[in-house]
Formats: structure tokens, C-alpha cells, sequence
């Protein structure tokens, strides 16, 4: 089980990276929440793969170790705080620079749909 | 306890001035001597007043892990050199008083003055190697502040740049020289370093030690090669050159060679460098002094001579040239630094410093002239003068030296040239200023300057002339204090006088003057000579070697840094990788002694939809609705994941999460380019997805070699001491409010700035929305489904008072703030969805960044209320309370932390959220309104 589970963190962190390596800013942000889901996963197994072992005093006698898991739950909230003002950066960028390119110099052609509010 | 108070007064006095100013430039001159006076005579009191001891020391604990100390010195060295620099500052601060005209600011010169003083007094007296060096670099950056105190000139500007560069890099060989040591002897301490003079001596490290040391050294007093800033350095006022480029700034290099001299010295190495580095700079210095016409410029030159001939005498190191060198500093710090300011007085009178245009000035200015002159003839060496005396004794020893064996003749001939020109450019000097009939008018019509400005000058010719004639008097005793603390073991035996009868030493003399005469009849065929010469400006090399070093760094940083944000995420993945690498590679082997557990169905079916999620996410990002649909079922089987596994508080958290996640990111890819365009070529695809997958593999085979190994956690503490210390059952609750408070309060503090962030980005945002689908097809007409409205609006009860029993059942179960809060915001924006902004605004007509904030102040408030209980931050209480009908019921102070989490997290979701669905409507954020 712990290969799998190690497995599966790698690939999500691989596409993560990818993702972030883009040169749009969307691709970047989903890359990055992507990667925070790897990371949170990577974090959260520190403590060891635990099953019914829910860290509640007095319903078990082996628990899960409770100390990654209060981490991994602010770095979740943290994540999409993060998500959420990357995203907003990103949209400010386009508007200002008409471009959601990250490095902000390519002009995108004019989509024929938009119109400018 | 008197002596960090010395550098501490002139520290304070660097503010005066600007106070003083207000009350005019004869007060500020006044107020701002005060400081330095008292310091003046603190030390002299201090040093008198001392019991026969022969070092003072203060030291106070500063860095002991670094063995930085604020350990400050008071020995016959520092004693000399303190009197010259405060004594000589406070001359200068009175002759700056007439010399800056009206446009100068005489406050900040003052203050960068007195700055330097600081710097100067520190050196001199540091008990503590580092600290010296941290003086050493304060002068070169005080130095660089006075050069270009007149910024608006290019020369300026240019000088203070290059003396700058040349002593902040001698200033780095010294620090690494003083490490160095450090590490030989174990301590940066003084004392201890000039006892250790054998094991340092005996160290492998001692050439690159004595080498960096002296480059210190060597940059800041002007020794060849290294000479060339200081004539550039004379683009400074006057009062600058004459206090830093004569009697103190280039008289730190010797000082430390001397403060050193008992550690590092007596050996053939030192020796050799030493003396060979001063003996070519006094020739080489000589020589061009003789040449230049800009009279500030002979004085430069002849500074840079002045100080190869000391630091000769400290190459040849006995007790009896350390003497000769301490009373040369002496008198060339009298006679120089009154031999600037006449050029200042010259200069500031006549409108030029060039000898072509001067002449004649005898009869216009004839008792500067009659200073001027005795100070020049003071420089030449000339008897009954300080000059004569410290020059003999350095004949002396250069005719007794017996270094280099066969080729001892060396060290007399270099010191016999170095006089001989020294005695042609000081007469050329006197001469070509006062008394040779003037070829053409000067600017300005000369008179005698105001007397207060003439008054140093007076003073320190006064000294020359009191030195030279009762040279037993009153010098003798600090100069046998000095000796005594730079030489190790025997005390010399000396006296100073005029008259040691005919000996070699005074033939030379005679010999030197009576060449240095002819060599000023020839000194028009000398010019012509050395015109055969291509002269070479030091500027122009040193500015070309700038220029290229510049050029490089530029075409360097080019390279790296072009502005694209994607190749320095490039950069930063592959560095990770490699560093991953190195890491892994360290390890022994992947798979640790723990076995593993059995796979299960469940487990191989939720592993091949985060696979496949995580694939397709990436594979398919070009079309980006899909691609984040892809993301959501990740997000999804991920908070199964942390429920298979024993985290029911994050499976909730991460399910809340993510609902929110989506919301945003689906209405933010509402204003954004549907599809991505096809732009990177096959080869970045490949390079990207070998980092990718070189990254990858790296946290695969890490998160495999930890999950296979035994793990000692500490989580043991925190499942024992929940109950009993924090009153909860749900240990990840209490870790977060209680344990671990601190970290979870700076967590929702966070939170609430990005919210207060994104809210300030979205003020204003220019938008681009889309009028049709990817397909083309126009958004639907019914914008607010009425099977979602009625539900929304049915669960929004529901959901409060399923957050709030979440909430309140946290602290014992699954749950708490930050899962409630989510709740909460997720059935709030669900409104706004299925009624639209119009009708959920009326309802909920506030604002979201105060209860975000209120949030985070309640928690803050909670910390601080223990420390009404005299209990630190955060400490948490709680008690178990009899109610009637209910029953017992338990109420923890963290109850009230988690309702600040509730409150920061609910207001930080809605404060992003709702304020970027209000973007089309008019309620989008504006500057403007209130």
C-alpha cells in the first residue's frame, strides 16, 4: 500500500510541476493548487498510513499520529488562500497587461467574442 | 566603565549639528566641537588617571557566539593615535567652520565628520579583532561620504567611488586575514591574539593570514600598488584631506600593522613584503609628487612617500624603528595636515591650487607664507625641525638594516632616493607657490585669511617647531607608552635629540638635501624627461576595469534573469530536483526495515482516480474547462483518501475546500481565455516533462523511504495531554487551538490578508467577458434556475445550524472553526449563486473585511487574556459547568480562539468570493466608494 500511496504522490506532484512550467497564467494556477494537493498528501503520510485510527481520545487504542494532521489542515486553508490571490493576480494581469501570459509581454489576439466591460 | 563612553560622545556628536545649525555656522561649529572635546578629555583623564596598569579594558557581551565583543583598549597606541584624531579633528572642525562657503551644508559635513571620528576612535581603540574590522569598514564608508561631499562634481563623485571600492575590498582580505586568526587562536580577543604570536607564527595558515592582513592594510594607507585612490581622493574639501589623507584615514593601515605587530611580525615573510611594499612606495610616491603641479596633488603624492618610509620602519621591525616609525606618524601628521590646510587657505584665497598660476604670494599672504614654509621645510627633513629628527633615526636604522644579506645596500639607497626627491618637491613646493615672480594673475586677489582659520595651522607649526627643538618634551613619554605597547618583551633604550654627533645617518642627510637642491634646479629637465613617458591615469584603468567587470555581471545576469517568470520556474524546479537528487543519493538504500500493509480494492481504486485525475489535469490543460474538472475529482479523492486514512477533520476540511476552490476558480476562468494556444515548441514539452518527472520521482521515492521507516514521533505528548491539558477529545482540534495556537493564529492572519489583498486587486479591474461559450453558444436566459433557488434557499438553515453544531462539537469530535466556517461560506455563496448579486446584497448588506478581521482580533484578544491571569499567550483554560435541564456541560477558553478562526475564515472566503462575483454588477469593488 505504501508503494501505491507513494506512487500516486509522485505523479500528482509531476503533474503539478508540469503545470506550473506553462506559460499561461490558468495552467500555472491549477498547477500549483495540483501540486498543494501533492504536497498536503506528502505531508499528511509523515505520520504513517494509518486505517481506523481517527486521533479521538478514548475510541481507539492506537491512533494516528495527530501532529501532521493539524498541519496538513492549515496548510489546506493556507493552499487556497493562495489559490485564491494567484488567481486574482492572474486576472488582474490580464487586464492591465491585455495578456494572461506570465511573463506578461505576449498580446493575445484580439478574441472576436469579448467584449471590454 | 569610562571608555565606551570615548567612541560613544563623538557618536552622539554626530547628531549636534543638525540641531545646531538653526542657531547659525559659528554656534554649529561651536556645539558640534563640544563632543570630541570631552572625548579629548576623557581620554587624557582616563589615561592619566589609570593605576599602573598598562592596558585599560571595558569589555561588554555583544555576539558570544560569533565572539563579538564590545571590548574597547586604552594603551600607549591607541593613546597617540586618539590624541592625534581628536586633537587634530578639533582643529579641523575650526578651520571647516571658515572654509565651507554658504551654498555647503555645514550640518552634514560635520555629522559624516564626526561619524568618521567615530569610526577612527573605534579602531583605535578595539579590544576585539571583529570589531575592529567593523570600525575599519564604518571608516571607509564615512570616507566615501566626505570625498563626494560635494556630489554634484563628476570628480568627486568618481574619487569617492574609487577610494571606496579599493578600501571596501582590502576591507574584505582583512576580515577573511582576521577569521583566519580567529581560527589559528580560538578567539577574536585582543590580548590574547598579541600573546600568540609563536602559534600563529608556527599555523600553515600564517602567509595567506599575514598576506590578506596586510592587503588590509596596504589599501587603506596608499601602499603601492594599491596608491592610486588617493590622489582621486583629493577631489574632497580641503579639511577632508587635510584630516583624512594626512594625520588619520591613510594612518589606520599602519595603525594596524602596528596593533598587530607583537602577533604577526619577525618573520623573513613580513620582513620582505613590508619593507620592500614601503620603501618603492616612498620613491615611487616622491617621484610623482615632485612632478604634479596641483598642490594638493604634491601633497597627495608626497603622503603616499611619507607613508612607505613608515611602514619600511615596520618591516624592519626592532624596538628602534618602531620608535622612529611612531614619532615619523607624529610629526608627519603636524606637519601634513597643516601643510593642507595652508593649501586650503591658498586655494580658498586665490581661486586655484595649480603652482603654474601661483606665485609671488609672499608679499601678499607672508605670515601664511612663513608657516607654510616652516611646515615645508619640516617635510624636507630640514634641521632643527620634528621632520629632521624622525627622518635621521629612519637613516639610522635604514643604514644598520641588515636585511636581504648581499643585497642590504638596497634598503639605504631606496631611503636616500626617497628623501633626496622628498627634498626637491618640498622646496619646488615653497618655492613655486610664495616666491617665484607669478606668470600670470590668480582668479582672485589673495589676502590673509581670517585669523580663527589660520589658528590650526599656527598651532601645528607651532608643535613642529616646539618637537624639533625639545624633542624630549612632551611627546616622549606617550611615544615610550606607544613603544612599549607594540613591542614584545625588552623596553629599547632611547633618546630623542637634534645633535648625535658627525655620524652616517647625518652625512646622508646632508648628502640627500644637498641632491634634493640640485635635483630642484633641474626640475624643468625633469619635466621634459618624464614627458619621453606615456603617462598613464590610474583613473582610466581603474574605470575601464569597472567598466568590464560591470559589463560582465550585466551580460551574466542577462542571461540568467530576462524577465520571464517561466525560466526562473524552470531554474527553480531543476535546482530542486538536483537538490532532491543529492539528497537521495545519500541514502543507503530506498526501502526501509518497516514492511508494508496489504493493498485492498478500494485503496487501488482511489490511487487510479487521483492517477488518472492528476494526468488528464496536466495532459488536457490547453482545454481548460476539462482540465479543472480533472482537478476537482483529484481535490475529491483526495478528502476520501484522508478519511480511509484517520483523518475525518481533514476529509472535511479538504471537502469544504474544495467546493470553494471550484467556485472560484470556474468564475475567475469566466474572464479569462477559455483555451490555452498551442506555444511551447516539442523540446520545451520534453525538457518540462523530464523535470517533471525527475521531480516527481524524487518525492515518490522520498515519501516511500519515510513511510517504510520506523518513526518517532512526538505526537505521544499531545495524545496523553489532550484530555487532561487541553479539555478536548479531538487531539487535531487541540494541537490547532490549543498546542499550537500560536501557529494556527498566524494562519488565520494570513487568510484574512490575502482576502484584504484580493479585494484591493479586484478594486478597479479592467475585464474581458466573454459574450458566447467555447462552442459559441450564448449563456443560458435563466440565470437563476428556480429548482436551485428554492433548494438553496431551503438548505441555508440547514447549513447554519449544521456549521454551528460542527463548530461547538470540535473540540471532541470531527470538526471545529476552520471546517464550521467553510460550511458557512459555502451556504452563504450559494445564495449568491441561485439569487443573484442583487438579491443577496440587499439581504446581506455589510461588508466582509471586518468580521475577517474581527475574526483574527478575537482569537489575538483570546492569547492576550491569559496574560490578565499572569499565564503566557495563548494559554488555555476550561471547566465543566452544571446547567439545569441541560446538564453538565464543558466550556474551554479555545472555544472563544476557535470562534476568531470561524469568524477570519467565513470573512476571508466571502470577502474573495463575493467580491469577485460582484464584479459584473454594480457592486464591484471601487476606490471610490465608502
Amino acid at each position: 500500500m505504501e508503494a501505491l500511496y507513494a506512487i500516486t504522490t509522485g505523479i500528482l506532484t509531476a503533474s503539478g510541476v508540469y503545470l506550473t512550467l506553462r506559460g499561461r497564467t490558468f495552467p500555472v494556477v491549477v498547477g500549483l493548487t495540483l501540486l498543494s494537493y501533492a504536497v498536503n498528501l506528502f505531508l499528511f503520510s509523515m505520520g504513517g498510513l494509518t486505517t481506523h485510527g481517527a486521533a479521538l481520545v478514548g475510541t481507539n487504542d492506537q491512533y494516528a499520529d495527530p501532529l501532521p494532521q493539524a498541519l496538513v489542515l492549515t496548510a489546506i486553508v493556507i493552499g487556497f488562500a493562495m489559490t485564491a490571490f494567484a488567481i486574482i493576480l492572474a486576472m488582474r494581469s490580464r487586464g492591465d497587461l491585455g495578456s494572461d501570459s506570465v511573463d506578461g509581454n505576449r498580446t493575445d489576439r484580439e478574441d472576436p467574442r469579448e467584449n471590454k466591460a | 566603565m569610562t571608555l565606551p563612553w570615548i567612541p560613544l560622545l563623538t557618536f552622539l556628536g554626530v547628531f549636534v549639528p543638525a540641531l545646531a545649525i538653526r542657531g547659525g555656522r559659528t554656534v554649529c561649529a561651536l556645539t558640534t566641537a563640544i563632543a570630541p572635546a570631552i572625548a579629548l578629555g576623557l581620554v587624557l583623564f582616563t589615561y592619566l588617571g589609570h593605576d599602573g596598569e598598562e592596558v585599560i579594558r571595558t569589555s561588554l557581551q555583544w555576539l558570544p557566539a560569533l565572539g563579538l565583543e564590545l571590548a574597547f583598549r586604552l594603551d600607549g597606541l591607541s593613546l597617540l593615535f586618539l590624541l592625534l584624531i581628536l586633537g587634530i579633528g578639533l582643529l579641523i572642525i575650526l578651520y571647516t567652520r571658515y572654509y565651507l562657503s554658504e551654498k555647503d551644508s555645514m550640518s552634514r559635513f560635520y555629522a559624516f565628520l564626526l561619524l568618521f571620528m567615530t569610526a577612527m576612535v573605534g579602531i583605535v581603540m578595539s579590544d576585539n579583532l571583529l570589531l575592529l574590522w567593523g570600525f575599519w569598514e564604518l571608516t571607509s564608508i564615512s570616507s566615501f561620504l566626505l570625498i563626494g561631499f560635494w556630489s554634484h562634481e563628476t570628480a568627486a563623485r568618481k574619487g569617492a567611488r574609487m577610494a571606496m571600492t579599493i578600501t571596501g575590498a582590502g576591507g574584505l582580505a582583512l576580515l577573511a586575514g582576521i577569521i583566519l586568526i580567529g581560527n589559528v587562536t580560538g578567539t577574536y580577543d585582543m590580548g590574547t591574539v598579541l600573546e600568540s604570536h609563536d602559534l600563529i607564527t608556527a599555523s600553515p595558515l600564517y602567509p595567506a593570514i599575514v598576506v590578506l592582513v596586510l592587503l588590509g592594510a596596504f589599501t587603506k594607507s596608499a601602499q603601492f600598488p594599491f596608491h592610486f585612490w588617493l590622489p582621486h581622493a583629493m577631489a574632497a574639501p580641503t579639511p577632508v584631506s587635510a584630516y583624512l589623507h594626512s594625520a588619520t584615514m591613510v594612518k589606520a593601515g599602519i595603525f594596524l600593522m602596528l596593533r598587530l605587530h607583537p602577533a604577526l611580525s619577525g618573520t623573513e615573510l613580513w620582513t620582505v613584503i613590508v619593507t620592500l611594499t614601503g620603501l618603492v612606495t616612498m620613491v615611487y610616491g616622491a617621484w610623482f609628487a615632485f612632478l604634479k603641479t596641483d598642490l594638493k596633488g604634491i601633497l597627495a603624492f608626497s603622503t603616499i612617500s611619507h607613508l612607505g618610509l613608515i611602514t619600511s620602519l615596520l618591516g624592519l621591525g626592532n624596538s628602534q624603528a618602531l620608535l622612529a616609525a611612531l614619532f615619523h606618524i607624529i610629526n608627519h601628521a603636524l606637519f601634513k595636515a597643516a601643510l593642507f590646510m595652508a593649501a586650503g587657505i591658498v586655494d580658498h584665497e586665490t581661486g586655484t591650487r595649480d603652482v603654474r598660476k601661483l606665485g609671488g604670494l609672499y608679499r601678499l599672504m607672508p605670515i601664511t607664507t612663513v608657516l607654510t614654509c616652516i611646515a615645508t621645510v619640516s617635510m624636507a627633513g630640514i634641521p632643527p625641525l620634528n621632520g629632521f629628527i624622525s627622518k635621521e633615526m629612519f637613516f639610522t636604522e635604514a643604514l644598520a638594516s641588515q636585511q636581504f644579506g648581499g643585497l642590504a645596500w638596497i634598503v639605504p639607497l631606496l631611503a636616500g632616493l626617497g628623501g633626496l626627491l622628498s627634498v626637491a618637491y618640498s622646496l619646488r613646493l615653497g618655492y613655486a607657490t610664495f616666491f617665484r615672480r607669478p606668470r600670470q594673475e590668480p582668479p582672485k586677489t589673495p589676502h590673509e585669511p581670517p585669523w580663527p582659520m589660520r589658528f590650526p595651522v599656527e598651532l601645528l607649526v607651532a608643535l613642529c617647531i616646539i618637537v624639533g627643538l625639545v624633542p624630549t618634551l612632551p611627546q616622549s613619554p606617550i611615544l615610550e607608552d606607544a613603544v612599549r605597547a607594540t613591542v614584545s618583551g625588552e623596553m629599547p633604550e632611547f633618546h630623542l635629540a637634534l645633535w648625535h654627533g658627525i655620524n652616517p645617518a647625518l652625512l646622508l642627510s646632508l648628502a640627500v638635501i644637498a641632491g634634493g637642491i640640485v635635483l630642484h634646479l633641474l626640475h624643468r629637465h625633469m619635466i621634459r624627461f618624464n614627458r619621453q613617458f606615456r603617462s598613464q591615469d590610474a583613473r582610466y584603468i581603474f574605470e575601464a576595469l569597472v567598466q568590464r567587470l560591470v559589463g560582465l555581471c550585466q551580460r551574466v545576469i542577462d542571461r540568467l534573469e530576462n524577465g520571464s517568470l517561466q525560466r526562473y520556474m524552470f531554474f527553480l524546479m531543476a535546482v530542486s530536483v538536483l537538490a532532491m537528487g543529492l539528497g537521495l543519493a545519500d541514502l543507503d538504500m530506498l526501502t526501509g526495515s518497516l514492511g508494508q500493509q496489504p493493498l485492498d480494492p478500494v485503496v487501488v481504486l482511489g490511487a487510479a482516480l487521483l492517477i488518472m485525475g492528476g494526468v488528464l489535469t496536466a495532459a488536457l490543460h490547453r482545454y481548460r474547462l476539462i482540465s479543472l474538472l480533472m482537478l476537482s475529482v483529484v481535490g475529491l479523492v483526495v478528502a476520501l483518501t484522508f478519511a480511509r486514512f484517520s483523518a475525518p477533520d481533514l476529509a472535511l476540511t479538504q471537502l469544504s475546500v474544495e467546493v470553494v476552490t471550484m467556485i472560484l476558480l470556474m468564475l475567475a476562468l469566466f474572464f479569462l481565455p477559455q483555451k490555452t494556444p498551442k506555444e511551447s515548441g516539442g523540446a520545451r514539452v520534453v525538457r518540462d516533462v523530464l523535470i517533471a518527472t525527475g521531480f516527481g520521482g524524487a518525492v515518490a521515492s522520498l515519501n516511500f523511504a519515510v513511510l517504510t521507516r520506523d518513526l518517532n514521533s512526538i505526537s505521544d505528548f499531545f495524545i496523553d495531554q489532550s484530555v487532561p491539558g487541553g479539555g478536548g477529545h479531538n487531539v487535531v482540534n487541540v494541537i490547532l487551538v490549543d498546542f499550537r495556537g500560536f501557529d494556527t493564529l498566524g494562519e488565520i492572519t494570513v487568510l484574512a490578508i490575502a482576502g484584504l489583498a484580493i479585494f484591493k486587486l479586484l478594486n478597479r479591474l479592467r475585464l474581458f467577458m466573454p459574450a458566447t461559450d467555447m462552442e459559441g453558444r450564448l449563456w443560458s436566459d435563466d440565470r437563476h434556475p428556480t429548482l436551485l433557488m428554492v433548494v438553496s434557499q431551503t438548505l441555508l438553515p440547514l447549513a447554519l445550524l449544521v456549521s454551528f453544531f460542527i463548530f461547538l462539537r470540535g473540540h471532541n469530535q470531527p470538526g471545529g472553526g476552520f471546517i464550521a466556517g467553510l460550511i458557512t461560506a459555502v451556504a452563504l455563496i450559494l445564495l449568491y449563486m441561485s439569487r443573484g448579486v442583487e438579491w443577496a446584497q440587499q439581504r446581506l448588506d455589510f461588508q466582509f473585511q471586518p468580521i475577517a478581521i474581527a475574526g483574527v482580533a478575537l482569537s489575538t484578544f483570546t492569547g492576550l487574556c491569559s496574560w490578565l491571569f499572569g499565564y503566557p499567550f495563548l494559554t488555555s483554560t476550561f471547566d465543566h459547568f452544571h446547567l439545569p435541564l441541560i446538564g453538565d456541560i464543558e466550556l474551554a477558553s479555545a472555544l472563544i480562539f476557535d470562534g476568531g478562526i470561524y469568524l477570519a475564515v467565513v470573512g476571508a472566503t466571502l470577502m474573495i468570493l463575493a467580491n469577485l462575483g460582484k464584479l459584473t454588477t454594480a457592486h464591484r469593488p471601487n476606490k471610490d466608494m465608502p
